[in-house]
């Protein structure tokens, strides 16, 4: 059994609802959520079973963005500290951390008011030998008319990376302005004479596209470029490939085998490998052989998002600090028209538009932070609330699927920023092994070339993490992030001590009498690493054995097999079990515990005030 | 036998030495009775030392004159060797395959090591049984110690000295053991001081098929049981398995002569299947070409993790009828000196916070693996490389180690040792200069005299100087029981030993060093702190002296 806080899902957060066949107790209710909880709910009579599944339907499933929940959230701040909430992160002040404006760059108000592009920001970053002209035929020539923009441009060696959708090439149409575009891009980078084009997808579906009067870049058209397929496929397959990979982490008790073989078989980690290895290529091209690069896929706003966000990430170690990696997902996802309302579902609509583009990026970054522990800011908490809050609609940032549409809807008047709300709590999300001056910390993050297979494993702190019995029990974040807490305490303590013995010094010295108060020792004894939500209780280690016929001894079968059960462990020795309490694995009797240590910090913590606006959910 | 006999070429120069993720290094290669040594021509310092009993496989291939030797370790490293020449080359390797595969244990370097440290505590004596005994002596005067097998003559795998129920003499013993597989009669393996409940281990009884049974036996185990309670017998084996073995003379305790008892059958793997496992295991982790999915595929059909899950399930089973259950429990599979010791050292390190602490592993090894009679010279006598098909290989002590690392891994803070430790005690258990490893069992450790005639392991690692590397800084003494979770989610591949050499542990290696910064600096501060607060404390107290008068 385990000791879990009354359940309290968002209505945002539900995935699919099941009713299942009735039982004796009552009829169940499955309940998936998009953060990948599980809950199932016994109400005991079918008809109010009934109702609640049709409530849930119709209320998971919002049709209006006003009924979302962050245009009721209140967290009690008023209008100034909301504004500031959403001046947090300020792309501009970005780009000019880039070094930008400069001699090759500058920014464009082509598409002020949304003109040219409706799902691009209004400030873009375009070379600055491209006119505006270019820039509309350049447009007229892409899928939604995406034209390529700067991602994020290198300081050290004047590469960028750009993106764009698909151009609208079919078997043999050129545009002369796309060109010139593309050559404008490489005239910005003057250390390399071409330019990557680096389109996303696998080569089949490229040519596919083709025969719509999409498609690819003919390098014979372009001149000085380099043309190059990375292989991630679409949102359809990812979107299966999660499904595949929840069914089994939903298996109840798995073998090894069943495991193995059903995470491999749901093909996820080979498309987390895939992204990763876009990343990485892009990343080389720009920091080893200071070539520029133009990220593409069909659109241009789910994988070259992904890849531009990864290689950006590789690349500069800003975007591996809190700030900067909240800048990194409002530049590359919210700014530049990731449509969240459709990949995420946060309205009612087409379900094949619904895919976890965004997770998978998350999950890059988790990767990345397993095999460079010391290289981000901020911890694996960090990226779960994230994701959580991607789904909850409990804040503003990741609402619509534009720039423009955010505009008309006033966002920023009628909701909050979660980046402010995660800053505030910023204590909870520190690396402790993160310092500003390790190596790990400076410059591109260098992959091995031959990125090995074995470096990408499950992420079960994510897709598991609802099962807190399977997480390891005691944090070494955690249980660093005390220690550096005591550390500095004691650094404080150390100065006055310092400072007081100084002046009883002196005191003494002039022969005058101090009365001092006796300073309270500070107690070190342990650091509570546990989260004490967790009564570690043996799990049932023998149910591997129902293959085995369970007969009763009285039967007087001298062959047969006991069967240990759970529950007749627990009625054979009550006095043992009582206990249970005490034998928790990991002490918590300690008498500090890690800042919000006591109880992890909740992913929906700030929301404590509104408890009628969320649904309680009982099991 | 002289060494000089097998060294047809003691020494070659302009060898270059390949290793992953190390510039290649042009040296000259030496060769000693038990060293294969490769000094660069530079500035004369080794570039690789490498004990011949190290050497699992090795393969030779020639492009003209040049030689190429690669050499595969016990420890999973593949190391290539290129040399001038095709004869020096051939006398390299046949040398090399001679003296990797001395027949003679007097021969191995143990034999020959001279400690180039001076030892304060001499590891042979450290673990004596008398002194574990005593450990829960105080608890319980329901068990005694017996000096039956003082001559290795009741159970040759036995060590001289046993616990057993006080009630039980030496004669009935001596008669259990007629009727235990190997002379292995039950014996006291672990006594759970909270509620009196303990683990023996034992070797299959041999009931044979007609069902043969041993009063003396039935009492033994039942001596153990407190009035009114039952026990569990925990056999490793499947039921299919177990009544296999009845026609081979084995078997199991049958209920009606057992009422007390209640048997569950798991089912762990043993020798060829496992030695199997960790040939897969080691190729798919080598293998660097396959793509995401085949490296899946190849990890599952490797079975290891299949293994660590039965095991480590088994144990946890183990601790819960000791802990939870209340109840005393015997383990044994068939000869009881492999999946037995598995389970019965895991369950320990679970319910026991002793065996957590480095002394107390290095106890829990000492008498769980070593005085308990895994047969360590034949289970690693090969390991991932070899393609003779032996028979008695299996790498059962390193699924033990990786079982512990498993539980090391979900509880950080709760062992004294870290990782290093594990990976140390795997690479002496395939070759090692020290003589603690060898042989089977404590009779031909006697034969040997192995305590006159070679160092203990653990008279080097109980040094300070190399205990400090072998201590995890996250340590807080966890007095409770640790229950692990045996979910496929929370059992990873261990990558600190199989992904060792295929990869790079940079990053992960200055992770640690910041970890321990962060707590040494804490620990500095600490100390001053307290040393502050004792002056000022002083200071006032003189204060105060002055004042009263």
């Amino acid at each position: 059994m385990e000791h879990i806080r009354t359940p309290k899902i968002l209505h945002s957060q539900i995935s699919t609802i099941e009713k299942q066949a009735t039982t004796a107790t009552g009829c169940p209710l499955l309940i998936r959520c998009k953060n990948f909880q599980i809950i199932q709910l016994i109400i005991p009579q079918e008809r109010d079973c009934h109702d609640v599944y049709i409530s849930l339907i119709r209320l998971a499933r919002p049709v209006k963005y006003e009924e979302l929940y962050c245009f009721s959230f209140n967290p009690m701040l008023d209008k100034e500290e909301r504004e500031q909430g959403w001046v947090l992160i300020d792309l501009s002040e970005e780009y000019t951390r880039m070094g930008l404006p400069n001699h090759y760059w500058q920014l464009s108000d082509v598409n002020r008011d949304y003109r040219v592009c409706d799902s691009y920001p209004t400030e873009l970053y375009v070379p600055k030998s491209a006119t505006a002209h270019i820039i509309v035929g350049s447009s007229k020539f892409r899928s939604r008319r995406r034209f390529p923009v700067l991602s994020y441009y290198y300081k050290d060696n004047h590469a960028s990376i750009c993106r764009s959708s698909q151009p609208l090439s079919g078997f043999s149409a050129r545009c002369l302005e796309d060109e010139q575009m593309l050559q404008a891009i490489r005239k910005a980078n003057p250390g390399s004479d071409f330019v990557y084009v680096v389109d996303t997808r696998p080569k089949l579906n490229a040519m596919a596209n083709r025969a719509a009067g999409k498609g690819y870049e003919n390098e014979d058209n372009y001149s000085n470029i380099k043309f190059q397929f990375i292989g991630i496929e679409n949102i359809h397959v990812m979107r299966n490939s999660l499904q595949k990979m929840l069914e089994v982490c939903e298996l109840k008790s798995p073998s090894m085998s069943d495991f193995l073989w059903g995470l491999e078989n749901s093909g996820w980690l080979r498309h987390i490998k895939a992204i990763m290895d876009a990343g990485i290529f892009i990343a080389k091209a720009v920091s080893e052989e200071g070539a520029s690069v133009l990220v593409h896929c069909s659109d241009g706003w789910d994988r070259t998002a992904q890849v531009c966000s990864v290689a950006s990430l590789l690349l500069d170690p800003h975007y591996r600090t809190l700030k900067g990696f909240m800048v990194l997902i409002e530049k590359d996802w919210i700014s530049f028209g990731h449509k969240f309302n459709h990949r995420y579902g946060n309205l009612d609509g087409d379900p094949k538009e619904i895919s976890p583009v965004i997770d998978q990026f998350i999950e890059c970054v988790w990767q990345l932070m397993e095999q460079f522990p010391c290289a981000f800011e901020f911890n694996e908490r960090f990226l779960i609330h994230i994701q959580h809050h991607i789904y909850s609609c409990q804040f503003g940032n990741f609402l619509c699927n534009s720039q423009k549409e955010r505009r008309e809807l006033k966002i920023q008047e009628r909701t909050y920023s979660l980046w402010a709300h995660l800053w505030k709590n910023r204590a909870d999300y520190l690396n402790p092994l993160f310092r500003a001056d390790h190596s790990q910390t400076q410059g591109t993050l260098h992959l091995p070339t031959t990125p090995c297979n074995f470096m990408y494993k499950f992420w079960s702190g994510m897709y598991n993490r609802f099962e807190k019995g399977m997480q390891p029990r005691q944090s070494v974040t955690d249980y660093l992030m005390a220690v550096k807490e005591e550390t500095q305490q004691l650094e404080e303590e150390l100065e006055a001590l310092e400072e007081r013995l100084e002046k009883i010094q002196k005191v003494q010295l002039n022969c005058t009498k101090v009365k001092s108060k006796q300073s309270e020792p500070s107690k070190h004894s342990g650091f509570s690493t546990s989260d004490n939500s967790i009564a570690n209780t043996p799990q049932d280690y023998s149910g591997n054995m129902k293959s085995f016929p369970s007969r009763s001894p009285s039967q007087g079968d001298e062959d047969s097999a006991l069967i240990l059960t759970q529950d007749n462990l627990k009625s054979s020795d009550p006095d043992l079990s009582a206990n249970s309490d005490q034998e928790s694995g990991v002490e918590d009797l300690s008498c500090r515990s890690p800042s919000g240590g006591e109880h992890a910090p909740s992913e929906d913590s700030g929301k404590d005030r509104d408890s009628d606006e969320a649904v309680f959910l009982t099991a | 036998m002289e060494f000089a006999e097998l060294i047809k070429t003691p020494r070659v120069d302009n060898v270059v030495l390949h290793r992953p993720f190390y510039p290649a290094v042009e040296g000259t290669l030496c060769l000693t009775g038990h060293h294969l040594i490769l000094s660069s021509r530079q500035d004369n310092t080794e570039e690789l030392w490498l004990l011949h009993s190290n050497i699992d496989a090795i393969d030779k291939r020639f492009v003209g004159s040049l030689g190429t030797i690669i050499i595969k370790c016990k420890d999973f490293r593949i190391i290539q060797l290129d040399i001038p020449g095709m004869e020096e080359c051939l006398n390299i390797a046949s040398s090399i395959e001679a003296l990797s595969t001395l027949d003679s244990i007097t021969l191995m370097y143990p034999f020959f090591y001279r400690p180039m440290f001076e030892v304060i505590e001499d590891g042979w004596h450290s673990f004596l049984p008398e002194q574990e005994f005593e450990l829960y002596s105080s608890a319980t005067s329901e068990w005694r110690l017996s000096y039956v097998n003082k001559e290795f003559a009741v159970c040759p795998s036995y060590p001289p000295i046993v616990t057993v129920p006080k009630s039980i003499d030496d004669e009935a013993l001596r008669k259990v053991a007629t009727f235990r597989h190997g002379g292995r009669f039950p014996v006291l393996s672990y006594y759970h001081k909270r509620n009196g409940m303990v683990i023996m281990r034992s070797g299959q009884p041999l009931t044979g098929t007609n069902g043969r049974r041993c009063k003396e036996d039935e009492k033994l185990i039942n001596a153990t049981l407190r009035a009114g309670k039952r026990g569990y017998i925990i056999d490793t084996r499947s039921l299919n398995v177990a009544q296999q073995t009845r026609a081979k003379g084995g078997g199991f305790e049958q209920e009606a002569h057992y009422p007390q008892w209640r048997r569950i059958h798991k089912s762990i793997e043993r020798y060829h299947i496992l030695q199997e496992s960790l040939i897969k295991l080691v190729e798919a982790c080598n293998d660097q070409t396959h793509n995401m999915d085949r490296w899946l595929s190849k990890l599952e059909a490797s079975n290891w993790l299949t293994h660590i899950k039965e095991i480590l399930t088994t144990a946890c089973l183990a601790a819960q009828c000791i802990d939870r259950e209340g109840a005393s429990i015997l383990i044994h599979g068939t000869e009881g000196t492999d999946s037995t010791l598995q389970v019965t050292s895991l369950a320990q390190i679970i319910l026991e916070p002793r065996s957590r602490t480095i002394r107390g592993f290095e106890a829990l090894i000492e008498r769980e693996w070593l005085q308990a009679g895994h047969p360590f010279q034949q289970r690693c006598a090969q390991s991932a490389y070899c393609n003779t098909k032996q028979k008695w290989e299996a790498p059962v002590f390193l699924l033990f180690l990786d079982c512990v690392w498993q539980i090391l891994r979900q509880f950080p803070c709760s062992f004294e040792f870290n990782e290093n430790f594990l990976i140390m005690l795997f690479e002496h258990a395939y070759a090692s200069q020290f003589g603690t490893f060898l042989g089977n069992n404590e009779s031909e450790r006697c034969k040997l005299k192995l305590q006159q005639k070679t160092m203990s392991l653990w008279s080097w690692v109980n040094q300070p100087s190399e205990l400090s590397k072998f201590t995890n800084p996250l340590f807080e003494a966890n007095n409770l029981v640790i229950w692990p979770s045996v979910a496929p989610q929370s059992l990873p591949l261990w990558e600190g030993i199989f992904l060792r050499w295929n990869r790079s542990s940079k990053y992960l290696d200055e992770a640690y060093e910041e970890m321990v910064n962060i707590i040494e600096y804490n620990k500095e501060l600490q100390a001053k702190v307290n040393i502050l607060r004792r002056q000022l404390a002083e200071l006032e107290t003189e204060d105060g002296m002055q004042e009263s008068p």
